[in-house]
């Protein structure tokens, strides 16, 4: 008895929260001028029109440079961060990690604001550089959270043994231990990008003015009019960052099988 | 191919001294055992060897060049772990061919060794495969083929048999025994087994809290044990506490436990300076149990028999003869003595060893 009130509640509070976003998908493919049920008809519209808004391209032109170069400096810090970390005893390791961590647990906002107060203290304007150290900054505790997992499971006598058949420290890491790490570095790379990509709170502190991205698009879209294109642009974006994890995730398992790489326990 | 030398090494961590001023030297082409009970240092020193950790003090010498300022991909050698270490990513070609990608060897030269290399540890067949397909003495037969393909000058194995079954342990040691004495290559075998020690090496280094107690070639280390650690370790051993009475040309003189007065040949005795305390170590498989006292010049006691641990074509006896308590494994042909037997202790002088008390 207690287990089905108990079932019940969780199915409702499922459908609470994927409800609007099922309802956000279905309407964008409606035809009629007005974002609600019933739907008058199937069509593609929206997107078209999305297609041809100038400035939604933009910012999703932005959003994606955003995203990939975000992707790029995040994961190569955060692994060489990981391997400072987990590799060398280096002092004031346990202090390193928590600052390195931290964006994590600090409030988004208070670090935007922080951020923010600190560049205009230095004197340096905003900028397209700062945003994206800014989002750098909020997705390297995760590149560096799952490549450290990883980095760890990695045996340190594998390197040892490459070391001994002769191959520099530097090969050694190209040779072993990178294309070990290569499903974290994956993984770490598409967290942030996805991160990156839907980031509004840093975005809308640090961005210069008359650039926009897609969150902050949209935001100032839905300032003047709730139109049917936010609902496509709210599926793209959908499709976008929960798609393209899915689907790194899927190809990260088939390279592990091919190589005959074991799944990191 | 050169011979190693470990010239005073000290190691410390921090405070923690793990090997305690040491030289010591690998003669070329032998298999070297470095032999003792686990945290005695022994891979401390194997690593200090490969270049995997730095001597606090000392030099280290390979093949008449000192190698402390030489990293370990720049020191030509074959490492093999416990737990393989091959590299998951890598077909088992990959895994061997390795060391030669970095030595400007051509392709087909690479294929060409690799299977030679393959051949030598008897699996021609799998260099395709990945090591995960591999049973545990495969993996470590690959490990091993792609630490000698290199021609290393040094072969350095941590505890390589320890991961494997009993049976393949055993048949893995003498196929280990048997190539390298094929290359001839300079082996520094770590372990703490003492029969794996006893059965493959030319020269055996027993260490205990990071000091060598004894270097030497087996039957030297068992037959004549340097110390009460050393004979303790290999194999069952009763150590009796007494006083050496004199030393003369025949032999020293000990005042024993059970035995009494008995005199010990000189060369069983090499460490003893002369009166003072000394013991003697009397090996369980040389102390026989017999209805009736023996004939000519052996020791002996009378005894009872406390325990009887039968193990078909032995039997380890413990036995009481006055206040000692003493432990000896037997051949026996039919049926072992019973509990509460009397018996008569036996040995012979050259069977025993006196050490300084
Ligand atoms: N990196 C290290 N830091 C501190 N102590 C260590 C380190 N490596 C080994 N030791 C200590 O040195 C001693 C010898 O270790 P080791 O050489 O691994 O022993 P063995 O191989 O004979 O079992 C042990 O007491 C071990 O705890
Ligand atoms: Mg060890």
């Amino acid at each position: 008895m207690g287990w089905n009130l108990i079932r019940v509640y969780a199915v409702l509070v499922y459908l609470f929260m994927f409800l609007p976003v099922a309802v956000v998908v279905l309407l964008s493919f409606n035809a009629s001028q007005f974002g609600a049920f019933p739907m008058a008809g199937f069509s593609l519209r929206w997107f078209v029109a999305l297609w041809e808004n100038d400035a939604v391209m933009r910012a999703f032109r932005t959003s994606l440079a955003l995203g990939f170069l975000c992707a790029i400096i995040s994961t190569t810090l955060g692994v060489l961060a990981s391997l400072a970390l987990v590799r060398y005893r280096i002092p004031g390791r346990n202090l390193l990690t928590t600052v390195l961590i931290a964006p994590i647990l600090v409030p988004e906002v208070v670090m935007a604001v922080a951020l923010l107060l600190f560049l205009n203290f230095v004197g340096i304007g905003r900028s397209f550089i700062m945003l994206l150290a800014g989002h750098v900054i909020f997705t390297l505790p995760f590149v560096i959270l799952v490549v450290q997992a990883r980095l760890v499971g990695i045996r340190r006598d594998v390197e040892e043994a490459a070391l001994s058949l002769g191959a520099s420290p530097r090969q050694t890491f190209f040779a072993v231990t990178l294309p070990l790490l290569m499903p974290a570095v994956a993984a770490g790379a598409l967290f942030a990008f996805t991160i990156s990509f839907d980031n509004i709170t840093g975005t809308l502190f640090w961005k210069p003015g008359g650039v926009e991205t897609v969150p902050t698009q949209i935001f100032a879209m839905l300032r003047h009019s709730i139109s049917p294109e936010i609902n496509a642009l709210g599926t793209v974006m959908i499709v976008l960052t929960v798609g393209l994890p899915l689907l790194g995730a899927a190809l990260a398992r088939r390279l592990a099988m091919k190589s005959g790489v074991s799944e990191p326990r | 191919m050169g011979a190693v030398s470990l010239e005073n090494i000290v190691k410390r961590f921090g405070s923690f001294t793990a090997v305690e001023r040491t030289s010591l030297t690998i003669p070329e082409g032998t298999l070297t055992t470095l032999l003792g009970p686990s945290g005695c240092g022994k891979t401390t020193t194997l690593r200090m060897i490969a270049g995997l950790l730095d001597p606090t003090e000392g030099n280290i010498v390979i093949g008449g060049r000192s190698v402390n300022d030489v990293p370990i991909h720049k020191r030509n050698l074959g490492l093999v772990f416990q737990n393989y270490a091959l590299f998951p990513h890598k077909t088992v070609a990959d895994n061997v061919g390795f060391g030669l990608r970095y030595r400007n060897v051509n392709r087909a030269e690479i294929a060409r060794r690799v299977q030679e290399a393959l051949e030598l540890v008897q699996l021609p067949h799998v260099a395709d495969r990945f090591p995960k397909a591999l049973s545990g003495g495969q993996q470590q037969r690959i490990a091993l083929a792609r630490a000698i393909v290199i021609e290393p000058d040094v072969l350095l194995l941590d505890e390589p048999l320890s991961a494997l079954d009993a049976n393949l342990r055993e048949d893995m040691r003498v196929e280990l025994k048997r190539i390298q004495e094929r290359i001839g290559v300079t082996t520094v075998f770590v372990t703490h087994d003492q029969s794996e020690a006893l059965a493959m090496s030319d020269q055996i280094v027993v260490m205990s809290n990071g000091r060598v107690e004894q270097v030497g070639a087996p039957e030297e280390v068992y037959n004549t044990p340097a110390s009460e650690f050393v004979a303790k370790f290999l194999g069952a051993s009763n150590i009796l506490d007494g006083r050496c009475l004199s030393r003369g040309p025949d032999g020293a003189e000990l005042d024993v436990p059970v035995f009494g007065k008995v005199i010990v040949p000189t060369a069983k005795a090499p460490h003893l300076a002369g009166e003072g305390a000394a013991k003697l170590v009397v090996r369980a498989e040389k102390l026989l149990l017999r209805d009736s006292p023996p004939e000519g010049g052996a020791f002996s006691a009378p005894a009872s028999v406390e325990t009887v641990d039968y193990q078909g074509q032995s039997v380890r006896y413990f036995v009481r003869s006055g206040e000692t308590q003493l432990q000896a494994i037997n051949m026996i042909d039919e049926r072992p003595f019973p509990v509460g037997a009397q018996v008569h202790l036996t040995l012979r002088p050259q069977d025993c060893a006196a050490l300084p008390g």
